[in-house]
């Protein structure tokens, strides 16, 4: 045992002797996971949400395109400004509005006719910036909405639409729509016009037709009122991502002490194998652990983060996470053949484990396929550990899976190492 | 004390000890020379543990050697070829590292520490950074790291690789120390006249086996009977040859 300690002890003496080691493994994921907590924080009660840049051409000028630029204008979710095509189109260029709108001369009419006849839709042309297709998404479901509100307000009762129902009952016969159906859309555009001549067609301020319900947002966190902490995600992340890059340096010092012919001393000394190892695990699981300890501590007094979880659930998966991490670093000693090359490797990696495993951008935005195959990784499982115990709020039942799978990846590593670790030093 | 025999190893397909037998007595320094990749650091690294024979065995004392825990590796004490030391820590916490290993107490390892120092001539150095050393205080620093717990046997890979004089000359008196202190050492070197000064006998490998093994003036005798009686006293350089021949080993 005095062996053991002998060589946790030096381990943790190597560490905090090496200031580099401690600046790279302390200050920096703090600095990274702060940078990244605070660009993916999420919304929180009293902040306002972030808009997205639309540029609207409105070339028609119609009573229908004017009210659609007017809701566009009106919509929370967007920054809308009015620019000719040419100015649009430089400026989507360069990224500097993620979405322009142009809706063409003519449009008001050809969508009010587009309305009750099967004739020709016109088009709005949208030019957007590649790089930000989930905006453009997001904006076109907000177009969908702002035109059909326009377009159903003008045809019930605005001057456009008046005209453009007596346009459609008059050309309903040359249509060639069946009998029936013409029939009932007579009676219909006949009902519409007696609507508008009762009511003297719709406020200008009421809409007819309109999106028919509202979405009412409620953030499920740990409790009610307690909002989205994204720094909770992002300390997770990055406290995963440098654990690793620590365990490399785990293994790295082995393989230097092989170099160095330090290895050799051990083995010469009547000394298990497994003692060996076993200090190496040890003692880079409480430096992980205490890193991660360490990270969370700063999010938890500067960005508020908070275990809304179980707390023991909480240490179980750190502690399971650190031991996962202490075995991946003798692996990659028991692969590795020299420091310059196994770094290089392992550094490559852990950036597609971590990147997998949901330590930059949470996993649940991945594609579906993707999700079920990074279940494999397990910084993922740490991740998402981590997660449900602190801003998702989960009890302690919910830290055993990713616990088991942890430590099961643990013994795997701990097998493959010694299956393959070069025991005989010449 | 320590006997080797019939050791062989290979790796893959390349025979690097090819049934080495050889003693070394209490009291008894044996110079194992041989060119590169005559097999010495093998046997060496047999013996101390660090790779296990084909065949063979090694005995201290009647005692076979075997495994990685074996209590009878407490006996043997290593100093590698490499200047097997942390830089980064003091020279006491590397021997209170090494010390450890083979569990002795708090206070016996004090004592250990204080006393492989002084025979070192590095006692008032103690709290200093290895890093901070030149050269030679490694080599002698090295070499105290493999007394702490005051081996039987001392196995000493090439000690004085790239040391001055001066250092080299108190390596020297070390091992004289400790060879009058009863400690069996093999020593491996490429140096002739360090075998010339240090070793009682000497044995010569090469391509794993070994080709002589006899004391300085036993190697003389029989170079002097192959040269006719005429060649006077012949150096252990040229008898050192005409045993592993010329040709060059990289």
């Amino acid at each position: 045992m005095a062996a053991f300690i002998a060589l946790v002890r030096k381990d943790l003496q190597l560490f905090f002797g090496d200031r580099r080691a401690v600046i790279l493994s302390f200050a920096i994921p703090i600095a990274i996971a702060s940078f990244f907590g605070s660009i993916f924080r999420g919304q929180s009660n009293d902040s306002e949400p972030a808009k997205i840049s639309v540029a609207v051409i409105d070339e028609d000028s119609s009573a229908i395109s004017k009210d659609i630029v007017a809701g566009l204008q009106r919509d929370k979710a967007l920054a809308v400004t009015t620019a000719s095509i040419e100015d649009a189109r430089q400026s989507v260029r360069a990224g500097k509005t993620a979405v322009a709108v142009v809706i063409p001369t003519g449009f008001g009419d050809a969508a009010g006719r587009a309305f009750f006849q099967r004739v020709a839709k016109p088009n709005v042309d949208v030019l957007f910036d590649p790089s930000r297709g989930a905006e453009m998404s997001m904006v076109r479901g907000m177009l969908t909405g702002h035109v059909m509100e326009a377009v159903g307000k003008e045809m019930f009762g605005g001057t456009q639409g008046r005209s453009l129902v007596d346009e459609t009952l008059s050309e309903l016969d040359s249509s060639g729509m069946p009998q029936a159906q013409r029939e009932l859309l007579r009676n219909l555009l006949h009902s519409v016009q007696a609507l508008n001549k009762e009511t003297g067609g719709v406020p200008a301020d009421q809409a007819v037709m309109t999106v028919p319900y509202t979405v009412k947002e409620s953030a499920v966190t740990a409790r009610e009122n307690v909002a989205y902490n994204g720094y909770a995600h992002s300390f997770a992340g990055m406290g995963v991502q440098f654990l690793l890059f620590t365990a490399i340096e785990l293994g790295m010092g082995i393989l230097f002490e092989r170099e160095r012919g330090l290895w050799k001393r051990f083995r010469s000394a009547p000394l298990s194998r497994l003692t060996l190892l076993g200090a190496r695990t040890a003692s880079g699981t409480i430096l992980t652990l205490l890193m991660l300890v360490v990270s969370f501590a700063f999010a938890m007094v500067v960005f508020r983060v908070r275990i809304d979880g179980s707390l023991p659930g909480f240490a179980l998966v750190a502690v399971s996470c650190s031991i996962m991490a202490a075995t991946f670093g003798l692996l990659v000693a028991a692969l590795g053949k020299t420091t310059a090359a196994t770094r290089r490797v392992a550094t490559f990696a852990v950036l597609i484990m971590v990147m997998l495993g949901g330590a930059w951008v949470p996993s649940f935005i991945f594609p579906a396929w993707l999700q079920t195959i990074t279940l494999v990784i397990p910084a993922r499982w740490a991740v998402d550990g981590l997660d449900a115990m602190t801003w998702r709020g989960l009890p302690f039942q919910s830290a055993v899976m990713p616990t088991i799978v942890m430590l099961g990846f643990a013994l795997l590593f701990g097998a493959l190492t010694l299956s393959r670790f070069r025991w005989e030093e010449s | 004390m320590l006997t080797i025999s019939s050791l062989h190893k290979s790796f893959g397909s390349t025979t690097a000890v090819d049934g080495v037998s050889f003693t070394v007595e209490r009291g008894q320094l044996l110079g194992l020379l041989g060119p590169n990749g005559a097999g010495k650091t093998t046997t060496v690294s047999m013996i101390s543990g660090l790779v296990a024979p084909d065949r063979g065995e090694i005995t201290i004392d009647g005692v076979r050697l075997s495994g990685d825990i074996d209590p009878v590796k407490r006996r043997i004490g290593l100093v590698p070829q490499d200047l097997a030391l942390y830089d980064e820590l003091t020279a006491n916490a590397n021997l209170r590292l090494f010390g450890s290993l083979y569990r002795l107490s708090s206070r016996a390892l004090d004592a250990a520490i204080t006393s492989s120092l002084t025979l070192v001539g590095l006692l008032d150095r103690a709290s200093d950074k290895v890093k901070t050393y030149s050269g030679g205080m490694k080599r002698r620093l090295n070499l105290a790291a493999g007394l702490l717990h005051d081996p039987d046997i001392l196995l000493l890979d090439e000690p004085t690789v790239g040391v001055d004089p001066q250092s080299r000359n108190a390596i020297f008196d070390n091992l004289e120390h400790l060879k009058s202190r009863g400690k069996a050492l093999l020593y491996t070197t490429h140096y002739m006249e360090e075998a010339e000064r240090l070793a009682d006998r000497i044995v010569v490998m090469d391509h794993g086996r070994v080709l002589a093994d006899d004391t300085l003036a036993g190697l003389r005798a029989r170079g002097s009977a192959n040269s006719g009686g005429n060649g006077g006293a012949t150096s252990l350089e040229t008898l050192f040859l005409e045993l592993t021949g010329r040709t060059l080993r990289d």
